[in-house]
């Protein structure tokens, strides 16, 4: 009576194939990425070096090190989440703890998912606008880091609100039923449980503020300054843009440096979206409750 | 009763403190409209002088000539551009939504435990890739490749930039019909098993039809992800002015035009307020697009949760 008829066996076997197929179209999409990360290992792996890292760029940025852009992104990335963070958490907070479920909460939504889809090179043409020549900042660290402050809010908006949401509810009405405010609550319960998932975002945040171009090459990133930023009203290097220059502007540059650019520039990327991903598994393992 | 407090009247420290908690957090959340409003009127601020002044409708979407630095008559037709964008975003869907559709849907109805989630793990790293890295990729590896196998002269062209774009495109489209596919109700699921269906049928006759908003707005956001690349596209296309005719044609992007541009404007000139009338149009069109994904995700979330109430509710008359 349980024996497979012809038609079940032929429904398995189509099955199968199926699966085969969509296991191989998943493969096709990590697969490249995979191939891609090896060759920039073998072709950039051999320009890094500490005097590659660590040096000044010579003779129109064909020969010598990094060190001004490496530094550069790294001022532009504080800048843009302190910046940030608190706006992106007090949203967070707002959207998870206070919004009732209106036309203003679904506005704002809207206004994040847009955030988030608003070209980046739209972007850039508003950071010059508004921050370099609206607000008088002129080319420089603090207009490219508002700019990147901007673009990457939705990041910071939606890691800290998921992990708001991630505390029971139960949590909070404890909380109140003690008579405690919102704020007392939140602050006390809410925050300390989640704080480690907001970490995560802004990690997050960190890997996609180091790597973008767009909005920083006409409101503060230089092609070509051989000294470090004094101060976030100077103009600076950026790794990702001296990506760009190196590849595409400047003539005779030797192939391994681009490579070793990209190289050092995918690794920091991959890197903080690696501790991000980590510690998000590590928390899910510990959580209480 | 003046001598009793009313509990919900405690106007100490700790009220104000919560009050003044509350004005922020909305400020926070508003500075999201804010920004969003912001990004509009600034543009517009910077391009209105063009668009009042020069603007010429028919020019602007009917003419393939895109010559803003010519001496005697520049001309602004953003056909080529449009033309441009359009077929490079067009053949990295053709790419790429099979794929990410195919991907999805293996990692969410076939993957179980850890491959599962070392797929979704890897598929959250392919997004992190910057574009100005992809852009690389493109220019390095992708264009001697391209004019080997091809034997063309040039390999900056439609199909690099297609293919570049389809793998950036993929993993954002790859997670959120990976969520609309997760969002229909395993009743829906064991309901179908009951009757004998195996995986594959319970895909293709009951989770794909109820989760078909969720994968249009997933293969919206890639549109919209496709249409904005900026680096990635300047690099990888080959970046001259062309309606294509073939993929191995150059072209050039509407984004690409103005990073490309921008730094070459005085602050406003006619090219100038030109380069920002391209970024209202990008800023619309992508607005237009996120707007209708969200309006497909909304309209799938609200079918699922009526049709999953339903039988509870029968079941308890």
């Amino acid at each position: 009576m349980f024996e497979a008829t012809a038609q079940n066996r032929r429904n398995l076997k189509v099955e199968g194939l199926f699966r085969l197929l969509f296991l191989w179209m998943t493969c096709m999409l990590i697969l490249p990425v995979a191939l891609i990360l090896g060759v920039l290992i073998v072709r950039g792996g051999p320009a890094i070096s500490w005097e590659f890292l660590f040096t000044q760029p010579l003779n129109n940025m064909t020969a010598g090190g990094i060190l001004p852009a490496l530094v550069g992104t790294v001022w532009l990335v504080v800048v843009a989440l302190i910046a940030s963070v608190p706006v992106g958490v007090a949203a967070a907070l707002y959207l998870s703890e206070y919004a009732p479920d209106n036309r203003l909460t679904r506005a704002i939504n809207l206004a994040i998912i847009n955030l988030a889809g608003v070209p980046s090179i739209v972007h850039a043409l508003f950071g010059l606008g508004a921050f370099v020549i609206f607000f008088r900042f002129g080319t420089s660290i603090l207009a490219a880091s508002l700019t990147l402050a901007v673009m990457t809010l939705p990041v910071v908006i939606v890691a800290t609100r998921e992990s708001l949401q991630t505390v029971p509810l139960a949590f909070r009405e404890a909380c109140w039923n003690m008579g405690a405010t919102r704020w007392q609550t939140i602050r006390k319960i809410v925050l300390p449980n989640s704080i480690s998932g907001i970490l995560t975002g802004v990690i997050l945040e960190v890997s996609r503020t180091s790597g973008e171009t767009a909005p920083i090459m006409f409101t503060g990133a230089a092609f070509f300054l051989p000294f470090l930023p004094q101060g976030v009203l100077d103009q600076t290097m950026a790794m990702s843009l001296h990506l760009f220059v190196i590849s595409t502007q400047v003539p005779d540059v030797p192939e391994h440096m681009p490579f070793g650019v990209a190289l050092v520039l995918i690794s920091m990327v991959l890197a903080m979206n690696g501790i991000s991903i980590a510690f998000r598994v590590y928390l899910r393992g510990r959580k209480k409750w | 009763m003046p001598e009793v407090a009313h509990a919900a009247d405690r106007r100490d420290a700790a009220w104000w403190i919560d009050r003044a908690v509350q004005i922020l957090v909305l400020a926070g959340g508003l500075s999201a409209i804010v920004f969003i409003a912001g990004i509009f009127v600034f543009i517009t601020r910077e391009g209105a002088g063009f668009v009042f002044d020069r603007f010429d409708f028919r020019e602007f979407f009917g003419s393939p000539r895109w010559t803003p630095t010519s001496s005697h008559n520049p001309t602004y037709g953003a056909l080529a551009l449009i033309a441009g964008t359009a077929s490079v975003t067009g053949l990295a869907m053709l790419v790429s939504v099979p794929f990410s559709l195919g991907a999805a849907i293996y990692i969410g109805e076939f993957a179980t435990g850890r491959v599962r989630e070392t797929l979704k793990v890897l598929v959250e790293l392919l997004a992190a890739i910057p574009s100005v890295v992809w852009g690389f990729i493109g220019l390095s590896i992708m264009n001697p490749l391209i004019i080997q196998v091809f034997d063309v002269p040039v390999g900056l062209n439609v199909l690099n930039a297609g293919v570049i774009l389809g793998l950036m495109a993929a993993p954002i489209m790859t997670t959120i019909a990976e969520d609309a596919l997760k969002a229909v109700p395993d009743t829906y699921r064991e309901a179908a098993e009951a009757m004998g269906a195996t995986r594959w049928q319970v895909t293709f006759k009951v989770v794909l039809p109820a989760a078909r908003n969720g994968l249009v707005a997933a293969t919206l956001l890639g549109v919209g992800r496709g249409f904005g690349e900026t680096m990635a596209v300047l690099m990888a296309s080959g970046h001259s002015i062309n309606l294509p005719t073939s993929p191995f044609d150059s072209v050039r992007a509407l984004t690409a035009t103005i990073a490309a541009e921008l730094g070459e404007t005085a602050a406003g000139s006619d090219h100038y307020g030109a380069l920002f009338t391209l970024g209202i149009f990008l800023f619309l069109v992508t607005f237009a697009i996120n707007f209708a994904a969200d309006v497909f995700v909304r309209g799938g979330q609200r079918k699922h949760r009526r049709r999953g109430r339903r039988p509870a509710a029968s079941a308890n008359p």
